[in-house]
């Protein structure tokens, strides 16, 4: 017999012995943390079901092909070149507008704002921005950029007598309402990324009599040049998989492009109206009767890979780092 | 100054020294950009929706379900986004019963209980739940949770299932859902889309608790849960509160996935799987079809409004409830 059981026949009990009380008090915490687990499980699981049922019923189309060739017959066949090449220019386009203003805005939050009001209505406005619905901006997309930007544009610059010169909305309007979407996104990360330089980087700096712009530029910036490059990797996934700001700021639902030559890598002007990835998906889901089931599962894999793909570079990127990191 | 006396040598001319007084300047513009982009969206928007304020029926805007827009020829529109209002926090709704517990309960396993491995892989799938785009939602939604919604509350009218169904208010008719796109399906499609959000601010709040805190209620003799019930969730309250308000603020603004995801039906539901029509998926899916400038068009953009009023306000609420745990947790009270 254990001596330590606790035991009524014994002469001693183990005064250590787990009461009842205790016993019970146990077996909750271990209920509860296997409850917790299952929450974990019941996100994780169906997901990844989900994610593999999608790709099988994709499965057939997959083929070189299927990414070099343009949608024919309104998506009900050929490939996905125009809409890839569409997210391709949209994502270029709204990542020149928003990176420099949000690498800017944040290297003001960090380095130059002091505690105070200011700061702090900046503060509230970021997490404002980031929270407002992306149907809204893509509201603000066209009372701003369609309606009013693109007027006095047109009246500027196009010849009033050939309106084949005049701009539309298109990529140019699609981007600029993506970088604003974006922007609380890329101050955030860029932030972060600045906040994880050690403060004694900057004050050896300041007491060699480097001025704040040159801490900045020489030491602030090259060290955390990857937290920033991966916050921008994140803005480009948002970018790519976003429906409801490019609505009715500039996609559109098919647009023909050439099968051959330049203008397959060249196919849209910026004041044209252009298909995008998400939008593609959109369309052949909800706007076209008769659809074939494999176009739209396709389509949707090819999304759902394309944002995979860039968010785990990101997280290697990320994971890459860390590693490497000597402070 | 270079001067016959001094044996300094003149400094190198260099560019990116030489623009130093603009950079500062265009950073500190840049640093307004968000409160720029913040009014100038409720500017543009206002300026859309205001010639249509003072004419708007307000009353019949929010009391009536009355929405038809375009009326055959000879009749007024009526604008009354009573149901729209309804099926957008009804949505919500169902979406934070199902977000809560489950966010709250994978951020408490992850902080307190996951270790290495585990723990890493747990937060990269988190990591890239929320990555996924809105319309692949919709997609998921619509083409796989959809028929499986369906098949599960349909029932042949008489059988038990079906009674069951109709008392509990689960269904209309006593055959069941009529459509897979309902209610209970862009619910499950909106608490899957902010548990991502959840699971990650409250995972920081959670991280932001002390050690100490931990160390004394085990040296007290607690087990992990009694740590975690009271002493982590009292201590964590704000930023889990905030976290909570997030996720309802992304829930609200949702687009595309329930414009796929929940029928898309204008009227007040009655039951759980009854087709629902949101004020976000209205926006997208009428703006297209309006003229510019007519009561329609502006409308919507009153819509808008209302949208960005109500997330906004969720914002800064929980912006200031995390602003009160910083202050509270300074120093010894």
């Amino acid at each position: 017999m254990n001596p330590l059981q606790p035991s009524s026949a014994g002469p001693v009990a183990n005064p250590f012995a787990s009461t009842a009380f205790e016993r019970r008090k146990s077996r909750a915490a271990a209920r509860n943390q296997w409850l917790m687990f299952s929450f974990c499980a019941v996100l994780v699981i169906p997901l990844v079901l989900i994610l593999v049922d999608i790709f099988i019923k994709a499965s057939p189309l997959f083929s070189l092909d299927y990414i070099w060739q343009n949608p024919v017959n309104k998506g009900k066949g050929g490939g996905l070149w125009a809409p890839l090449i569409g997210t391709f220019y949209l994502v270029v386009g709204s990542l020149l507008c928003v990176a420099p203003v949000g690498i800017f805005a944040a290297i003001y939050l960090n380095e130059y704002a002091r505690g105070g009001w200011l700061n702090r209505t900046i503060s509230i406005a970021v997490t404002s921005l980031a929270g407002v619905p992306s149907i809204v901006h893509a509201l603000f997309g066209l009372g701003a950029f369609v309606l009013g930007m693109l007027p006095a544009v047109n009246r500027l610059f196009a010849n009033p007598n050939n309106p084949e010169s005049k701009w539309e909305a298109g990529l140019l309007t699609a981007s600029l309402t993506i970088a604003v979407m974006n922007l609380p996104v890329i101050i955030t990360s860029t932030r972060e990324a600045l906040g994880a330089v050690p403060h004694s980087f900057r004050e050896a700096c300041w007491n060699l009599g480097a001025t704040r712009w040159q801490t900045i530029r020489t030491i602030v910036l090259p060290n955390s040049l990857s937290g920033i490059l991966t916050g921008i990797i994140l803005v480009v996934s948002r970018a790519a998989g976003e429906t409801a700001p490019i609505l009715f700021t500039g996609a559109t639902y098919f647009k023909f492009i050439p099968d051959s030559g330049w203008g397959k890598l060249f196919p849209y002007s910026i004041g044209e109206p252009f298909v995008a990835m998400s939008m593609h998906l959109h369309v052949i889901c909800t706007q076209i009767s008769k659809m074939p089931d494999v176009m739209k599962y396709g389509s949707a894999a090819a999304l759902i890979a394309l944002i995979l793909l860039v968010n785990s570079s990101a997280i290697a990127l990320r994971v890459w780092l860390r590693g490497r990191k000597r402070w | 100054m270079p001067d016959s006396t001094s044996n300094l040598r003149r400094r190198k001319f260099n560019f990116f020294d030489a623009i130093e007084k603009p950079t500062e300047w265009l950073i500190r513009l840049c640093g307004w950009s968000s409160i720029i982009g913040l009014a100038a969206i409720f500017l543009f928007i206002f300026k859309e929706a205001a010639p249509m304020v003072p004419r708007l029926n307000w009353v019949e805007f929010f009391t009536s379900p009355r929405w038809i827009p375009n009326p055959a020829p000879g009749n007024e529109p009526s604008f009354g986004a009573l149901a729209l209002l309804v099926g957008t926090f009804t949505t919500t709704f169902i979406g934070l019963m199902i977000a809560v517990p489950v966010g709250l309960g994978a951020a408490v396993y992850i902080s307190e209980f996951a270790k290495g491995r585990v723990k890493e892989t747990l937060k990269v799938v988190i990591e890239l739940l929320a990555a996924i785009p809105s319309i692949v939602w919709g997609f998921i939604g619509l083409m796989v949770l959809g028929p499986i919604v369906k098949w599960v509350f349909t029932a042949e009218p008489g059988s038990a299932w079906s009674v069951v169904m109709v008392t509990l208010h689960l269904a209309t008719a006593d055959s069941g859902a009529s459509q897979g796109t309902n209610l209970l399906t862009g619910g499950i499609i909106l608490a899957l889309m902010s548990v991502p959000l959840i699971v990650s601010l409250s995972e920081d709040a959670l991280r932001a608790v002390p050690d100490t805190f931990r160390e004394a209620a085990l040296a007290l003799g607690a087990n992990p849960w009694d740590t975690v019930r009271r002493v982590l969730f009292p201590a964590a309250r704000n930023g889990l509160l905030a976290a909570c308000m997030l996720g309802m603020g992304r829930a609200i603004g949702e687009t595309m996935a329930v414009l796929l995801a929940t029928g898309h039906n204008n009227r007040i539901p009655l039951a759980l799987t009854d087709p629902v029509r949101t004020m976000t998926a209205t926006i997208a899916a009428e703006m297209g079809e309006t003229v510019h400038g007519d009561a329609h068009y502006r409308v919507l953009f009153i819509l808008g409004i209302v949208l960005f009023v109500i997330t906004c306000g969720i914002n800064v609420a929980s912006d200031l409830i995390i602003k009160g745990v910083r202050n509270s947790n300074k120093g010894p009270k």
